[in-house]
């Protein structure tokens, strides 16, 4: 059992609030998964050719300055840094590709949670309590928001094994359930590039999406594609720079409802973190239908 | 009038107090999909949940009549014994799950395995249901006014299916059957107590086949 939320700003007024929404959501979410917690903020992009990184290190004492420093040097540029707990939020002006390489050359020791134009992931272990006041998610702000609350099933309680999971720019998921045919999809998506940092099923599916947008389908096509290629129980929330989506598994064994008013759409695994959003007595409220595609996109 | 507010008192509290009522009734305030509301209640109590309800609502229900004014998650009124269990809204998936008697009405749709394991309920879904329902359903009745999504009655055995719109399609040993006299009576009269505006005639039955869960003695010596 794990809980996943989901938070998609229709309304740009409440844009300023996108924390304080989002928080109570990931902390009712508790009950089905008190092990680790994590979540994914869309907000402003980056300067012009800078991208984001979201990096961690356990230690709350780790030296970033020297990284950040060592970045500079690489780059040529300066590189926007801000601390937050365990993370470390920088902008630095390269490509993708360019960036990984030079993080795992400078800082093995580091672990990348999320790179792209406006994403920025976090996740530690606690409860989601804890880990809402470990990184201030009520003052955020931001577009969209993705959350997930693990009870662990598939591998082991860590860092590394929290949700969202990102491959590929901007892209993250999380995931309720358990998927079957991981290991050897992991290694068929190995050999097309796409890297894996952990033994985790939900990696895999989000790796997965980071493979199929990569091909240039769209993300409802790449869901619709992975509906055939995806053999296990999920209920999936995805989010992208533009855009979020929701997708059950046909048998759509694990829950989810869903919550739209004319300022945003809501997903949860209960509606019990939907019931402190603004208009929700006349929100539509849905169940999302199993192996159907469900999507939104400000682009 | 009892009132309860979930906004100032417990879960628990409030089913401890429907568990030591002889009668009466409850008004159940700020529910906000709150889990287990309403369960295990052995008298004939009327409780009123003026709101959304979470997983397991009036679960294992005898005597009571519970009305949902809102949507009913996972669960509502799995394992009902006897009385009236009715949502407003849709319910989600597993309604009247294992139940043994009593009267599940839904007014709007009810998810996937709407009526799994049934052993006895009756439940009138007055919108429609989706895959699975009536998975492995014993005994007992399910109506469903709307549609019916994929596997109806898979691997049924002795409840009895009545559909008004259409079936996507009919589980593992499950085949729709012939309509007699006894079947429209009940209908009639079950349809009038939930209040459901349609007509007998409008239906079609389902059921087992019996070739599934049937001993087959021509096949003794295959064990």
């Amino acid at each position: 059992m794990c809980g996943i939320v989901g938070l998609f700003l229709k309304n740009a007024d409440y844009e300023q609030e996108l924390g304080r929404l989002f928080a109570p959501m990931l902390e009712t979410m508790c009950g089905r998964g008190p092990d680790s917690a994590g979540f994914a903020v869309y907000n402003e992009s980056a300067p012009d050719g800078a991208i984001k990184v979201s990096l961690q290190h356990p230690d709350m004492t780790y030296d970033w300055a020297v990284l950040v420093a060592a970045l500079e040097s690489r780059f040529g540029a300066p590189v926007a840094f801000s601390q937050n707990s365990t993370h470390a939020l920088l902008a630095v002006p390269a490509d993708e590709a360019a960036l990984r390489f030079a993080l795992a050359e400078l800082a093995p020791e580091v672990t990348t949670m999320s790179v792209g134009r406006r994403i920025q992931i976090m996740k530690e272990t606690g409860t989601p309590q804890e880990v809402v006041a470990r990184f201030g998610v009520r003052e955020m702000t931001g577009t969209h928001a993705i959350g997930h609350t693990r009870m662990a099933t598939e591998s082991a309680v860590s860092t590394a094994g929290s949700h969202p999971f990102s491959t590929g720019m901007d892209l993250c998921l999380v995931h309720n359930g358990s998927l079957s045919n991981h290991n050897r999809l992991r290694m068929n998506l190995r050999r097309e590039g796409i890297e894996f940092r952990t033994e985790n099923d939900t990696e895999v599916a989000a790796g997965y999406l980071t493979w199929r947008l990569r091909q240039g389908l769209g993300l409802q096509q790449a869901l619709e594609a992975g509906l055939k290629d995806l053999d296990g129980f999920y209920t999936f929330a995805v989010g992208t720079a533009e855009g979020f989506a929701v997708l059950r598994d046909p048998i759509a064994c694990k829950p989810a409802v869903m919550a739209e008013t004319d300022d945003y759409v809501a997903m949860a695994s209960e509606y019990r973190s939907l019931a402190g959003l603004p208009g929700i007595e006349s929100a539509r409220l849905w169940e999302p239908e199993p192996g159907v595609v469900y999507s939104w996109s400000h682009a | 009038m009892n009132v309860v507010d979930l906004g100032a008192a417990t879960v628990r509290e409030l089913n401890a107090a429907l568990h030591a009522a002889e009668d009466g009734t409850w008004r159940v305030l700020n529910s906000r999909g709150a889990h287990a509301l309403a369960v295990g209640l052995n008298a004939p109590v009327r409780v009123e949940i003026a709101g959304h309800a979470g997983y397991y609502c009036a679960g294992m229900n005898q005597l009571a009549t519970v009305m949902i004014e809102g949507n009913a998650g996972t669960g509502l009124a799995e394992n009902m014994m006897s009385g009236l269990v009715r949502v407003k809204g849709n319910a989600s998936q597993s309604a009247g799950a294992t139940a043994h008697g009593g009267l599940l009405v839904i007014d709007g749709d009810a998810s996937a395995r709407c009526g799994i394991s049934m052993k006895g309920i009756d439940i009138v879904v007055k919108g429609s249901v989706g895959h699975l329902s009536a998975f492995m359903g014993q005994a007992g009745n399910l109506v469903v006014c709307g549609d019916a999504g994929d596997a109806l009655g898979d691997s049924i055995y002795e409840a009895r299916l009545f559909v008004r719109g259409k079936v996507a399609s009919l589980g593992a040993d499950c085949v729709e059957k012939e309509m007699r006299p006894e079947h429209l009576a009940w209908l009639a009269e079950t349809l009038e107590k939930a209040e459901a505006d349609a007509q007998p005639e409008e239906f079609r039955r389902y059921g087992s086949a019996r070739n599934l869960y049937q001993f087959k003695i021509d096949h003794a010596s295959s064990y």
